[in-house]
């Protein structure tokens, strides 16, 4: 192959793979926002199937596309190109309901619908990767450096291009990429010109409304915008969400979530503000008439105000800012909240425009943990709607936010005799404000700390709020606790020496569970509470953030035994969203790697290949394995949860990128790959057990972000060994194996992704990083046994 | 033999007659299915008001809640599509992003505000209709607001195709309730507020009963009773549609 036509394929397969990320980057922050997290995650799981299914196709026709390598590799990166924009068009077409899945499955056909429409792009570029890698084969280290090498650009380009576009617009861009991949190769001009010209033209002509997410129905948004008198009345769209603003002078939000029912008096206009088309928060007038935000004082996240005169108060999540008013009716003597979008926080800015308060912009748990100041009051309000939280659609997704770890952050900025405020949504049977409780508890659990008598737990009919003192709860402030309680019908549910006559008085429930799961969580059989209640409310750690986790599989059984009065809706749909993936994933990614095997004749089965197929079985998962847990353990340490897990992709694909150039330097030294993959487990280890470090040794967010690439680096560069050697000595000994070890790959990196969320979810992303290092090892003895003769 | 028009013209009305009894005996084949189904869902809901006696204080629903429940045709309230979905114990989308309630929480919820025959209700969240049809049975007169305008419009006009006279659908903000026909013996508040106004607990008749259900779209997971005693003091209690325990060995 000419010098300058290599060189055109590799920047056309590096395009490519950029543009396959950037609909992966783009696709997600799409799907997030028609549907829900969890769904996003499964669908783009299930949607990367593509890449296996290319694989498979090529094993199987891979031969006979070959003479034609020009024309196919075209064609298919121009139908990539087409396939882009119009299959999201037609996807977010199909009336999928997640929320209905608990009653009927049927919603699953609609699901499939999806994913297969969505993976169309997928299989279209895996294509062309995997027919470049038949066709060049003595060059596969190097054009696999160039697809890694465009991945991590892609990805870092499309988050980038976020800023500057909706994401619906940018799928055109992502279109557009593929489209010049396509044109690079001296392909005959009907796939050289003519079909790319038709995909960038279609991408172009297609109508805004097509690409415009359109939000499933059940969201606060749509729901919001069917009340008679709403109207938006602005938009805006970044990496951090869409944020859409809604105005109805006809019917007020009068927003004010767990209000006591005792409560008389209105809240003051407001705007009300979504993020994705959900969570909603309220931007409050203010009109600078303090008896104008006496609602704020009939919740209960009040209570601490009436614990502490004029306190400095740090709010955590300012949102649209209600806490932030209620610090202001109570005469906080200082007020400092931490907004992570840019853009609510000028929002909120431009409100309190002549107000003292001071508003930082960051992620609240990376603020506190390099934060040097002390307050009086910590306020953390829930930052997710209660219809979410009910639905359990985001029980997969990790939070910083409640952990043990975040916790002692927060506590460790209480001044002497300042208070830490906690509220979450309340539901029956009690499962966030146990969870929280057990987690604070297993925070302050230090020796001689007598923990019991700093907490205060309480509750009202839509929310909690956990007080943790520094210090020790006195009378008088349990006489001012009770006072608050009884004047607004909240109940207590825990503060030292609480009697059960205390509890369950006015909003009463069946049962009192958050009181005697708080006396227990407090007394010497707290273990054992925890293994005995029915939902998981085990503490959340930063290793294991699943806060909002709480499904466990006894419940499963009872709960469908209970169907026929709506046990279901119990269920965290997240979880079990996984577990249907997995589900479906697993199945069809044995078929799309023993399809191929079956129809390449006996001739081509036997122990070698096996051996082959578990090397890059092994590989595949463990690649995403590392990936993953670094994008989650440094995410903590950058603390930003934004640009953390692009650094940290980008970091991985571009190192990896670079590792696998000088792959084709190595490929002729047998001992290579061997010291590669010691250097890899070694490596994961130290990892594992001594990184990232503290986020206190860099003070600047650039600071820690190059600290990060900097440790990332020797990992993922050799990381990016192991493949393409594998892959061309492969190509050397049986060349029609290659799309096959492709496709493999391909289907390793789904089940990857979402194993490595099932076994974080269970032991922890640590363990995650450990089972990398297992990964590796095995591979290199599956493949050390193959290279003996 | 020339034609014989009267006899074609009879022929022809013939036919069409069969054709019409036809129809008429699907439709009424239709109309038994759809009793039968609704009997069988009725039975369905017993079962599980059973279970869930511990919390909601009844062994069974009482028998004027289930005859009123077996007197509504849900398969008239819901939209095309779900007709054959209409007598499943489970909720439905009927579009504009709301739902009607699974039957079994829509008998529950009537059995909490126990209604009796002079009563008036008042009903914020009118959606499909179907809960007020079922009151309207067992009381003197429902009103009910729907803050979705389309939905308060085909509300009121399947109301009034289905003869249910004594309820009143307006279209509007439910947070102020329905001052004129105030006070109210029961009060259902369905379009699930995250704060319950307080106007309209100033309407509630002291002795009377509001019933609040709480959870996302498709996801009720909790009842809110509010009691309003004779003096006039409110209290509130959460029921559990579930009959569902948290801590194993406990009941």
């Amino acid at each position: 192959m000419a010098r300058r036509d290599s060189a055109l394929l590799a920047l056309s397969i590096g395009l490519l793979a950029g543009a396959a990320l950037a609909y992966q980057v783009l696709l997600f922050r799409l799907l997030a926002i028609i549907q829900w997290h969890s769904f996003a995650a499964m669908i783009i799981s299930l949607a990367l199937l593509g890449h296996g299914a290319a694989g498979t196709a090529l094993a199987l026709t891979g031969k006979r596309l070959l003479p034609r390598f020009h024309a196919v590799y075209a064609t298919s990166a121009a139908l990539f190109a087409i396939a882009v924009p119009a299959c999201w068009a037609l996807a977010q077409r199909l009336p999928f309901n997640g929320l209905e899945l608990v009653w009927n499955p049927g919603q699953l056909g609609w699901l499939a619908g999806i994913f297969l429409l969505l993976s169309l792009p997928f299989f279209f570029a895996a294509c062309c990767f995997g027919l470049a890698f038949m066709y060049a084969r003595e060059r596969i280290p190097a054009l696999y450096a160039a697809d890694l090498l465009g991945a991590g650009l892609g990805a870092a380009l499309a988050t980038g291009l976020l800023f500057l576009l909706p994401a619906g617009d940018a799928l055109r861009v992502a279109a557009i990429a593929g489209a010049l991949a396509a044109i690079l190769l001296p392909a005959p001009r009907l796939a050289r010109l003519a079909l790319p010209a038709l995909a960038v033209l279609s991408t172009l002509v297609m109508p805004d409304a097509w690409l415009t997410p359109r939000i499933t129905e059940f969201k606060g948004l749509p729901r919001t915008l069917q009340v008679m008198g709403a109207a938006i009345e602005a938009e805006y769209s970044s990496p951090y969400g869409l944020l859409t603003i809604v105005r109805n002078d006809t019917i007020p939000f009068r927003h004010a979530p767990g209000r006591s029912l005792a409560a008389t008096t209105e809240p003051p206009p407001q705007l009300a503000v979504f993020t994705d088309g959900d969570a909603m928060t309220a931007l409050t007038d203010y009109d600078g008439r303090r008896e104008s935000l006496a609602y704020l004082d009939e919740m209960t996240s009040a209570l601490p105000y009436h614990l502490i005169d004029r306190p400095r108060v740090l709010v955590l999540g300012a949102g649209g800012g209600a806490e932030v008013l209620q610090a202001i009716y109570h005469e906080a003597r200082e007020v400092h909240a931490v907004e992570l979008n840019p853009t609510m926080l000028e929002l909120l800015r431009a409100r309190l425009l002549k107000s003292w308060v001071q508003l930082h912009a960051g992620d609240a748990r990376g603020f506190v943990r390099t934060d040097r100041a002390q307050y009086d009051l910590v306020q953390l309000a829930p930052l997710d709607s209660y219809g979410g939280s009910g639905a359990g659609v985001q029980t997969m997704a990790e939070s910083y936010l409640y952990t043990v770890e975040a916790i002692a952050d927060y506590y460790a900025r209480l001044a002497p005799g300042g208070f830490l405020a906690l509220t979450r949504w309340e539901k029956q049977p009690p499962r966030e404000g146990l969870k929280l409780f057990a987690t604070a508890v297993s925070a302050l659990d230090a020796p001689g700390a007598n923990a019991r008598d700093r907490f205060a737990l309480i509750r009202g009919w839509q929310t909690s709020t956990l007080l943790v003192k520094r210090g020790t709860l006195t009378d008088a402030d349990l006489d001012r606790l009770r006072a608050f309680c009884e004047a607004r019908g909240f109940d207590p549910a825990w503060f030292p020496g609480i009697t059960p006559d205390d509890v369950n008085r006015h909003h009463r429930v069946p049962r009192a569970w958050l009181h005697e799961g708080a006396v227990a969580l407090l007394g010497a059989e707290a273990g054992r509470f925890i293994a005995d209640y029915k939902f998981n409310v085990a503490p959340a750690t930063d290793d294991r953030p699943y806060f909002f986790h709480f499904f466990r599989w006894p419940l499963l059984p009872e709960l469908i035994s209970l169907r026929g009065q709506g046990a279901l809706t119990l269920l965290d749909t997240g979880y079990l969203v996984l577990i249907g993936t997995l589900a479906i994933a697993v199945p069809l990614s044995l078929l799309l790697i023993l399809a191929p095997l079956a129809a390449l004749g006996p001739r081509q089965r036997g122990e070698r290949r096996l051996r082959s197929g578990v090397y890059f079985l092994c590989l595949g998962l463990a690649f995403l394995f590392v990936e993953i847990a670094c994008m989650q353990r440094y995410g903590l340490f950058v603390g930003h949860p934004l640009f953390a897990p692009v650094v940290v992709l980008a970091g991985f694909l571009v190192f990896a990128g670079a590792g696998s150039f000088v792959a084709s330097r190595v490929r002729n030294r047998p001992r290579a790959l061997k010291w590669a993959i010691a250097g890899i487990v070694l490596m994961l280890l130290v990892q594992a057990i001594a990184l990232p470090p503290s986020p206190g040794i860099v003070e600047s967010t650039a600071g820690r972000v190059l600290l990060t690439l900097g440790l990332i680096a020797p990992l993922a560069f050799l990381m990016g060994l192991p493949f393409p050697l594998g892959l061309s000595s492969l190509a050397d000994a049986a060349p029609a194996a290659v799309p096959w070890a492709w496709g493999i790959n391909g289907c390793a990196s789904v089940l990857s992704a979402l194993l490595a969320a099932l076994l974080a979810v269970h032991l922890g992303f640590n363990a995650v990083l450990m089972m990398a290092a297992g990964l590796y090892g095995l591979a290199v003895m599956a493949w050390n046994l193959e290279m003996t003769p | 033999m020339p034609i014989c028009l009267p006899q074609v013209a009879r022929r022809a009305q013939a036919r069409a007659l069969l054709i019409a009894c036809a129809l008429l005996q699907i439709a009424a084949a239709d109309e038994t299915r759809y009793a039968a189904e609704r009997k069988a869902l009725g039975a369905e809901i017993q079962r599980a008001a059973a279970q869930t006696a511990y919390a909601t204080g009844r062994a069974r629903f009482s028998a004027r809640v289930m005859k009123a429940m077996d007197a509504v045709p849900r398969h008239r309230f819901v939209p095309t599509g779900s007709v054959a979905n209409a007598y499943e114990n489970r909720p439905l989308a009927i579009g504009h992003g709301q739902t009607i309630s699974q039957p079994y929480i829509v008998a529950l919820m009537t059995e909490l505000l126990e209604p009796k025959s002079g009563d008036v209700m008042l009903e914020v969240g009118t959606g499909s209709g179907y809960q007020a049809a079922v009151l309207s049975r067992l009381v003197t007169r429902v009103q009910t607001i729907e803050i979705i305008a389309p939905l308060a419009d085909s509300a009121t006009a399947r109301l009034r195709e289905l003869g249910y006279d004594n309820v009143q659908v307006k279209s509007g903000d439910g947070y102020y309730g329905w001052p004129d026909h105030a006070p109210y013996d029961g009060i259902i508040v369905t379009a699930a507020a995250n704060s319950i106004p307080p106007p309209l607990i100033a309407q509630l008749k002291p002795g009377g009963r509001m019933v609040i259900p709480v959870g996302a779209p498709f996801h009720t997971q909790d009842l809110i009773l509010l009691r309003k005693d004779p003096d006039g003091k409110v209290t509130t209690t959460s029921v559990l549609p579930v009959a569902f325990v948290p801590l194993t060995g406990s009941r």
